[in-house]
C-alpha cells in the first residue's frame, strides 16, 4: 500500500550525498512505504535533506523495518554511552 | 497497424494555467484511436510509468502521463522529485483533477483522436484515477489497487488524503478494478464495499482480484511483481479499454 504516513523533523547536521559532497541538512523527512530500490515492499524511509539547495541536496536510505529498529536502538545506545554533557 | 511509435516529454498547460512537463506516447499510423492518461504511482514519473505509457501507444493509444511532481521539483530525478512532493504534503486533490483534465485536453486535441479518452492509475494512482473519473468527462477509468478509495487513511500527518466515498455517486465513466487478494490497502474487504458502493448507486464496473498477489503486481522492477496476475490484468485492461475507447 501507499501508507501517505509522512512524519517531518527539523535537523541540524551535515550528510555526505550527491558527487561526494558534504552538505549541511537541515529537514528530515521519515515515512514507512515503497522503497525505490530496496528489495522489499515496504520500508522505513529517511531523507536527510536541504530542500533550499534544491531536490537533488537529499541522501536517501530505504531500511528493512527490522533494521529501522536496529537502527534506532545502535542510536539510542550510542547516545548514551556518550558522557551526558556532550549529547545535550 | 504497425507497431511503430514515437515517444517525448512535451510541456503541457495543466490545472491553474500552470505548465507542466508530460510523458507522451503515440503510435506513427495516423489512424483515428482513443486516448489514455497514465497516473504515476507516489514513487514519481519513473522509468517504469514510461515504459507504461508506451505500452499504451504499442497497443494503439495516443498516451499521456502528467507529471505530477513538476511544480515542486522540476529537472529532478524521479525520486529526489517524489520525497520533495511527500515532504511539502503529496498532490492536492484539487489539482490532480486540474492536471489529469489538462492531459485529457491534450489527447483530445491530437488530430488522431477519436474524442475518447481513459485514465488509469496504479497504487496512489489508483485513487486518484477514481477521483479524476468523478470529476471529469472521461470515458473510462481503471485503477490498479488503489487505496483509500474507501476506507480510513492515516491522521496526524502532513500528507493528507480522504477516501471518495462521498464523491462515488458523481463517477461519470465504467470503472476496471484490478486488486490483489493478498493486499491490506485495498485490502478485499474494502474492495467488497466499493462494489457494494457502485452497484447500490448504478454505476458500471468490473472488478478482478488476483490470488497470490498483493500490492503493486504490475511493477515488473518490485519484489512485489506477480507475472500471473500482472497477464491477465493487462489482457483485461486491453478488452476494457477496446470496448470503451475504441471507435
Amino acid at each position: 500500500m501507499c501508507t501517505y504516513a509522512t512524519v517531518k523533523t527539523t535537523i541540524d547536521g551535515s550528510a555526505k550525498g550527491p558527487d561526494s559532497s558534504w552538505f549541511h541538512v537541515t529537514d528530515g523527512t521519515i515515512y514507512f512505504d515503497h522503497p525505490v530500490h530496496a528489495m522489499a515492499e515496504h520500508t522505513l524511509n529517511i531523507d536527510f535533506a536541504d530542500p533550499a539547495r534544491g531536490p537533488s541536496a537529499r541522501v536517501a536510505v530505504e531500511l528493512t523495518a527490522a533494521s529501522a529498529r536496529e537502527l534506532v536502538a545502535a542510536i539510542q545506545a550510542a547516545l548514551e554511552s556518550a558522557p551526558a554533557e556532550l549529547t545535550i | 497497424m504497425s507497431d511503430s511509435l514515437c515517444a517525448q516529454s512535451v510541456r503541457i498547460t495543466g490545472h491553474a494555467g500552470d505548465e507542466i512537463e508530460a510523458y507522451v506516447a503515440r503510435p506513427d499510423d495516423d489512424g483515428a484511436r482513443g486516448g489514455v492518461v497514465v497516473i504515476h504511482h507516489m514513487p514519481g514519473f519513473d522509468r517504469a510509468t514510461k515504459e507504461i505509457v508506451r505500452r499504451f501507444a504499442e497497443l494503439g493509444y495516443d498516451a499521456v502521463c502528467p507529471n505530477l511532481y513538476w511544480r515542486e521539483a522540476p529537472d529532478a530525478a524521479p525520486d529526489d522529485a517524489a520525497a520533495t512532493a511527500r515532504a511539502r504534503g503529496g498532490v492536492p486533490d484539487e489539482r490532480l483533477i486540474g492536471d489529469v483534465g489538462a492531459a485529457a485536453h491534450y489527447l483530445r486535441s491530437l488530430p488522431t483522436s477519436n474524442q475518447k479518452v481513459g485514465v488509469i492509475g496504479y497504487c496512489s494512482g489508483g485513487r486518484q484515477s477514481v477521483l479524476a473519473a468523478c470529476n471529469l468527462d472521461l470515458d473510462a477509468a481503471v485503477d490498479c489497487y488503489g487505496a483509500f478509495v474507501v476506507g480510513t487513511p492515516p491522521e496526524g500527518f502532513p500528507l493528507q488524503v480522504t477516501n471518495l466515498v462521498d464523491q462515488l455517486p458523481n463517477l461519470r465513466a465504467p470503472l476496471l478494478g484490478l486488486f490483489g487478494k493478498e493486499d491490506s490497502y485495498p485490502s478485499p474487504e474494502q474492495v467488497a464495499e466499493l462494489d457494494e458502493i457502485l452497484t447500490a448507486n448504478g454505476k458500471p464496473h468490473e472488478f478482478h482480484s488476483y490470488d497470490d498477489a498483493g500490492h503493486a503486481f504490475f511493477a515488473v522492477d518490485r519484489p512485489s511483481y506477480r507475472v500471473a496476475a500482472a497477464n491477465d490484468g493487462w489482457e483485461r485492461i486491453t478488452a476494457f479499454y477496446t470496448t470503451h475507447l475504441g471507435g
